[in-house]
């Protein structure tokens, strides 16, 4: 690890502020943070500890939502009564995601920064456009059985890891940020996690200083929720496919439909053109090949996670059945 | 009562009988070897920090690099090698120790970021002679082959049956709304999955967690 120095912060306006600093970095959990440290694919200078902050609470919001403080254990908000009621596709995502141990740790903040774990990301022999921008994409022509199959770019095709990302993104989260200078914005999470185009190394739409204090959920729309993760063994592991479905149906008429998936994109997928051709539909295997063929367009694999593309589409018509099981 | 980390450090012929030969060794290694975590770097150290740890009820001050992770803090400065580390990455479980009750990683957090809290580890789960029930089941059970990860297995089971009766879910809790989950066979194992055995000692670990927890085996 490289050295660093380190400094507890007393406010979220003093970690803003000293997070703008060239080489700070905050951290959290850091049960990512600190694994890269170690491999030093992350070096900061200076590490801000934002764990003492008053960033851990969940409320209820006027609109009928719940505002879920950047410090939010990820455990914490999997068991919340009102999480578990009201946006199961949430806790289900959270609990998917690692194991006890690091839940216990990790915050809502942290899970939606978490860097990819693109084996080729954390070599630091190997070149990564993430990395190491402008040295290459070693995932390529390499090892890409966990790699991206939609929104990817000649210069990565990484993946970004977070289950419960993806739930929020069938949710139509807000990501609450606040400068150095207390200027807050909101960010729909829809433009919060970005493609990676020619710059991978750029993965959030937050600029330098501004640090998420919330996650802010509107109210849970109507329809049964489900997370579906497909994976390599049956717990603590990263999906191959998942999907975040949030469908309304009745007597095998489906009314709406939201669907996010993860482990295909170096964000979490929302794919409107397939929840368009659910919806009105009957749930039948002809609308769920055109929801599937809505997903996937533009699909490309590159050898080792050819398999995702079949993959995605026999996931999807799962959770479909069974969501319009009624 | 604080203690200095020199008195910590010091070495009674009764550790050595309890915690075999590495302590030893380690009274006999220079001090940067010790450090195996932070020293890897060429750069100049950075400025020490000072951290107040409550370690199983005994308050511990330490003065270290704060590039020490938890883990390192405990095996290498406080003699307290019971936790293990095996990937030191968050990926084994070997590590686990419980923070204010809850079964973290201990090789993924700073000492200095636990200041002033309240950590047990598997040393502090006995009383005097007497072992937690956790780790008489272990016994009983064969819950270990070669026994590297039982340490973090038994205070991840602590964690866990704590989590348990509070209430919260797992990944294949069948009904979330539920308060309570029943404590199935596939609940534990889900509930167990961050700790790895090498040795595969799988049905027993979950045999002695049940018997813990006072259900039929």
């Amino acid at each position: 690890m490289k050295a660093f120095s380190y400094q507890r912060a007393d406010s979220t306006a003093h970690a803003a502020a000293a997070a703008a600093k060239p080489g700070a970095k905050i951290i959290a959990g850091g049960t990512n943070l600190l694994d890269l440290m170690k491999l030093q694919v992350e070096t900061p200078s200076q590490l801000i500890d934002i764990n003492r902050l008053p960033l851990d609470k969940i409320e209820e919001t006027p609109e009928g939502g719940l505002r879920v403080g950047a410090l939010v254990r990820n455990s914490d908000l999997a068991a919340d009564p009102r999480v578990r009621q009201r946006y199961g596709v949430l806790s289900r995502a959270l609990l998917a995601g690692a194991s006890a141990q690091l839940r216990n740790k990790a915050t809502t903040s942290g899970n939606l920064l978490q860097r990819t774990r693109c084996y080729y990301f954390y070599d630091v022999t190997k070149p990564c456009n993430k990395r190491n921008p402008g040295s290459g994409c070693a995932a390529l022509a390499g090892f890409n059985r966990i790699h991206a199959i939609l929104g990817s770019s000649d210069h990565c095709i990484a993946t970004h890891p977070s289950d419960m990302a993806v739930a929020m993104r069938a949710l139509d989260a807000k990501v609450e940020t606040v400068n150095g200078e207390g200027e807050a914005r909101v960010i729909p999470i829809a433009e919060f996690h970005r493609l990676p185009g020619k710059t991978p190394e750029i993965e959030t739409s937050l600029k330098s200083g501004e640090i998420i204090t919330a996650v802010t959920l509107p109210p849970p729309p109507p329809g049964v929720q489900v997370y579906r993760k497909v994976r390599d063994r049956a717990s603590y592991a990263f999906a191959l496919v998942s999907v975040a479905a949030i469908i309304d149906s009745t007597r095998g008429r489906i009314r709406s439909a939201r669907l996010a998936f993860g482990g295909l994109a170096l964000k979490p997928w929302r794919a409107p053109e397939a929840e368009e051709k659910l919806a009105d539909g009957s749930a039948n295997t002809t609308t769920f090949n055109a929801a599937a063929d809505a997903v996937l367009d533009g699909a490309r694999g590159f050898g080792g996670n050819d398999f995702k593309i079949p993959l995605t589409r026999r996931t999807l018509h799962s959770v479909l059945a069974e969501t319009t099981r009624t | 009562m604080a203690e200095s980390e020199l008195t910590t450090m010091e070495i009674t012929r009764r550790t050595v009988i309890e915690t075999g030969t590495t302590a030893l060794l380690l009274t006999t290694l220079p001090r940067a070897a010790l450090a195996a975590g932070p020293s890897d770097d060429s750069g100049p150290p950075p400025p020490p920090a000072t951290v107040e740890l409550q370690i199983n009820g005994r308050s511990h001050v330490l003065t270290l690099d704060p590039r020490t992770t938890l883990l390192d803090a405990l095996r290498e400065h406080l003699a307290l090698t019971g936790s293990k580390k095996g990937c030191d990455h968050g990926q084994c479980g070997a590590c686990t120790v419980l923070i204010e009750g809850r079964r973290i990683n201990s090789c993924l957090t700073l000492a200095v970021m636990h200041d002033g809290q309240s950590i047990t580890t598997i040393e502090g789960l006995a009383e005097g002679d007497n072992l937690h029930p956790l780790q008489a089941a272990f016994v009983e059970h064969d819950g270990f082959q070669c026994g590297y990860c039982t340490s973090g297995q038994i205070c991840s089971a602590a964690g866990m049956l704590a989590e348990s009766q509070q209430g919260m879910p797992s990944y294949v809790t069948e009904d979330l709304t539920h308060p309570t989950a029943e404590l199935t066979d596939a609940e534990i194992r889900e509930r167990m999955s961050g700790n790895i055995c090498r040795c595969a000692a799988y049905p027993n670990i979950v045999a002695a967690i049940k018997q813990a927890a006072g259900m039929p085996t």
